[in-house]
């Protein structure tokens, strides 16, 4: 492919499609902003809640664990 | 404590700043990708829930905001694309130039939507940024987080698939 056929699409596109450089924003988003960060509080991923689950299935299991724990700490 | 900063600690002010001083430029940068001004303002604002969502990985005095805001809009834009290509093929939001007569325009740009739906996101979104919105090629690198020659082999790429796909179509760039 040679820069004439690279023009010619670019051409092709150009005539067909509007470029948006002159788009301008309707309104503010901020007040779209803050709905956004009110709607999603920080979620605790499901293999968090899972890994607290098996570390209390364990102390329950073995309660020997805890001080063992502890210790360590 | 300066702005970014500030931004970086968690401060929500700062982040309104910030999002009240870069808010034009993250949709109009969205919106040459993804061409619609309803979407385009919607992942202006996932942008920057993402950005807000990664405050403290954000280093005040080292980093450089700008171009950190601009990959993670042309991440959300591409992620749109990427989410969406079959069933928003670019809509009339943008509507074309008055060089080619109603009928002519209508069906040439029909055919340019298809071929460019052939291509992937990352080449589609290459292409509207070098060709239609002629940005340097050095922004489109930066914003993808690439090379400049990688963006050239792209554009390459793409135009050879807009020409092959154009020409099954019976159009001839």
């Amino acid at each position: 492919m040679n820069d004439r056929e690279m023009d010619d699409v670019k051409k092709l596109l150009k005539d067909t499609l509007k470029p948006a450089h002159d788009a301008e924003l309707r309104r503010d988003l901020w007040p779209a902003m803050l709905q956004r960060l009110d709607e999603r509080p920080i979620r605790v991923p499901w293999w968090d809640w899972a890994l607290l689950a098996c570390a209390i299935a364990l102390f329950c299991l073995f309660p020997g664990t805890i001080p063992a724990l502890l210790y360590h700490l | 404590m300066e702005l970014l900063a500030r931004f970086a600690a968690g401060d929500i002010e700062a982040f309104e700043t910030l999002f009240r001083q870069h808010q034009c430029d993250v949709f109009r940068w969205i919106i040459r990708i993804v061409r619609n001004t309803a979407t385009a303002e919607d992942l202006t604002v996932e942008a920057f829930w993402r950005l807000y969502r990664a405050h403290a990985r954000f280093d005040p005095v080292a980093g450089n905001f700008g171009a950190w805001l601009r990959r993670i809009a042309t991440n959300v834009a591409i992620d749109h694309l990427r989410r969406s290509r079959i069933e928003v093929p670019l809509p009339d939001d943008l509507p074309a130039l008055e060089s080619m007569r109603p009928g002519e325009q209508s069906e040439m740009r029909d055919q340019i939507v298809r071929a460019l739906d052939k291509l992937s996101p990352n080449l589609r979104s290459v292409i509207l940024l070098a060709l239609v919105e002629e940005q340097p090629y050095a922004e489109i690198a930066q914003s993808l987080g690439i090379s400049e020659n990688a963006v050239r082999v792209r554009v390459f790429r793409g135009v050879r698939i807009l020409r092959k796909e154009l020409s099954r179509m019976g159009a001839h760039p």
